[in-house]
């Protein structure tokens, strides 16, 4: 076989590997999004669920989900990105740091279920902090955290060495280093690995069922005292989320519309991960000229 | 101590080793006040790592080690007690690849001197048109000082970070092939640069182009597999070098 054939066969395979992944991504969405489009409407999303009547929403779920995310992210970003600058610039080569990046791992790829018993046994019994967003996002921090810490790493890594010799070159201090002439190389990568984590945890059910709980209460939307329990704003209050949700009306739903609410949600669920997704990409370069003054 | 007043800076004695194997062996040097001092030398030969341990970046490289002394003025950097920062700052640094930051233009010089303690606008725009007057690159961007410096072209970028280095006021620039990654004409310019700024700084260039060693420099040092094979007046050591080594390499008999 000449090499002009092995070139094309080679090619020929990558991309019907690379057509096939599109393709299956592709009908994923189409059928999510066709069977579930019809069912959205404004008052899909605003209103609140109903037990055994047709015509409930998803709004208190919606909601629950997006804080839930808010909350985990504000747990999650600023220890996932110091521990990223430890591992990337402080740690020294060597076996604990090893050792701190293999748990690192295998923390990530713990089965999402094992990370919710942990939680209903530790946060939620242990700490007593009961079914709340707080346990939930307590729950996600687990196998958040992990990969925040190594998306900081990498794209910290990922930052060119003469950027940050010339940096110490010019008498400028380790910290300065990091924070004025790597951190806004390596932020565009860090703001898209945080989206796609985030991703996970705005689908992640499993690891919810028993921290978050399976309930929201009766949520008063103009109460927006944090301490009221009625109020959506609280974060020790127990919050089904929109994934809790899908999972529960599939599973046990008496609603006679169950099954269109689950394909309508299940719509809204794809379509808000994939607008978080575009947004924070934008962002990301967004951010990136502003600090880089490119155009 | 009186030969201090001319010298810029002195290695004695100085070893680097990568693990065990020794890439720069007992070398010592002395570089003097407002001039240009070239190491030539094949690749490999330990010019950029000794270079590189002048203003002791080789403390990036983990498993490498530096032995000896350095002397600026009074100081021996590489004494652990020393500052590394406020030694950094006394040694400015230029690479072989334009390396400006993601910032404009304007920030990439006045990004040293504000973090040194200038807040002041009007102190730290004068640094900026002085600093890119120095580097002769001030008529070519005084109309964009707010553009990103990577829109700029090589040589541009380059003459960027010359005048990067010498906002910040350092007494010795150290310079690894600075032109190696540019055209000609850049080069010319990047030369031109070098014998303006000598008047002001001592300037240490390892460079693998005989022409501009030979060009822009007063002393040059050859090295070879990790020695010091001749040090000597640039005019003494291209015509009449001591040593056979040098000959060899200056006519392009080996390296």
């Amino acid at each position: 076989m000449s090499a002009k054939t092995a070139d094309r066969i080679a090619t020929g395979v990558i991309i019907s590997v690379a057509v096939f992944i599109v393709a299956l991504l592709a009908s994923l969405l189409g059928f999510i999004l066709v069977r579930g489009i019809g069912h959205i409407s404004f008052d899909f999303l605003t209103s609140a669920p109903q037990t055994i009547k047709a015509g409930g929403g998803i709004g208190p779920q919606l909601f629950n989900s997006l804080f839930l995310l808010v909350l985990t992210l504000m747990i999650t970003v600023p220890l996932g990105i110091g521990a990223g600058i430890y591992m990337s610039e402080y740690a020294k080569p060597g076996r604990l740091t090893d050792f701190i990046r293999l748990i690192v791992e295998v923390l990530s790829s713990f089965p999402s279920i094992v990370v919710g018993l942990f939680g209903l046994l530790v946060i939620v019994n242990l700490f007593g902090l009961g079914f709340s967003l707080f346990s939930g996002a307590l729950a996600l921090t687990v196998f958040n955290l992990p990969l925040m810490v190594r998306i900081t790493e990498q794209a910290i890594r990922g930052v060119p060495r003469e950027q940050k010799e010339a940096s110490l070159a010019l008498g400028l201090s380790r910290w300065k280093t990091i924070t004025s002439v790597m951190m806004p190389i390596a932020l565009p990568t860090i703001v898209t690995g945080t989206v796609l984590a985030s991703g996970r945890v705005f689908g992640e059910a499993a690891a919810l069922l028993f921290t978050a709980g399976m309930t929201s209460p009766r949520l008063d939307f103009t109460n927006w005292n944090p301490f009221s329990p009625t109020s959506p704003l609280n974060p020790f209050r127990p919050a089904e989320t929109l994934a809790v949700h899908i999972w529960k009306i599939n599973s046990e739903g008496l609603a006679p519309d169950a099954a269109q609410i689950a394909a309508g949600a299940s719509a809204v669920l794809v379509i808000v991960v994939l607008l978080f997704n575009f947004t924070a990409r934008w962002f990301g370069r967004f951010l990136y000229k502003k600090l880089t003054a490119s155009k | 101590m009186q030969a201090t007043q001319e010298l810029g800076l002195s290695a004695k004695d100085l070893s680097v080793y990568y693990g065990s194997k020794q890439a720069v062996r007992n070398i010592s040097l002395d570089f003097e006040k407002k001039q240009v001092t070239a190491l030539i030398g094949p690749s490999g030969c330990g010019k950029s790592t000794f270079l590189r341990s002048l203003n002791r970046m080789n403390d990036l490289i983990s498993g490498a080690r530096v032995t000896g002394e350095i002397w600026i003025e009074e100081d021996n950097i590489l004494d652990p007690r020393v500052d590394v920062v406020l030694l950094r700052q006394k040694i400015g640094m230029v690479w072989q690849r334009p390396n400006p930051f993601h910032k404009s233009i304007y920030e990439n010089i006045a990004f040293g001197p504000r973090y040194h303690g200038i807040k002041n606008k009007k102190q730290l725009d004068e640094i900026v048109e002085s600093s890119l007057r120095k580097a002769a690159l001030w008529e070519e961007t005084k109309d964009r000082l707010h553009q990103s410096a990577l829109a700029l072209s090589g040589g541009q970028q380059q003459r960027l970070c010359i005048a990067r280095s010498i906002a910040v006021k350092p007494q010795i620039i150290l310079m690894d092939e600075p032109a190696s990654a540019l055209d000609p004409v850049s080069t010319a310019k990047i030369e031109e640069l070098i014998t303006e700024l000598k008047q002001d700084y001592c300037i240490i260039i390892v460079t693998h182009n005989m022409h501009q060693a030979a060009r822009v420099s007063d002393k040059t040092a050859f090295f070879y597999m990790g020695d010091l094979i001749e040090h000597d007046d640039t005019q003494k050591l291209f015509t009449n070098p001591s040593q056979q080594q040098t000959d060899d390499y200056i006519s392009g008999r080996f390296g």
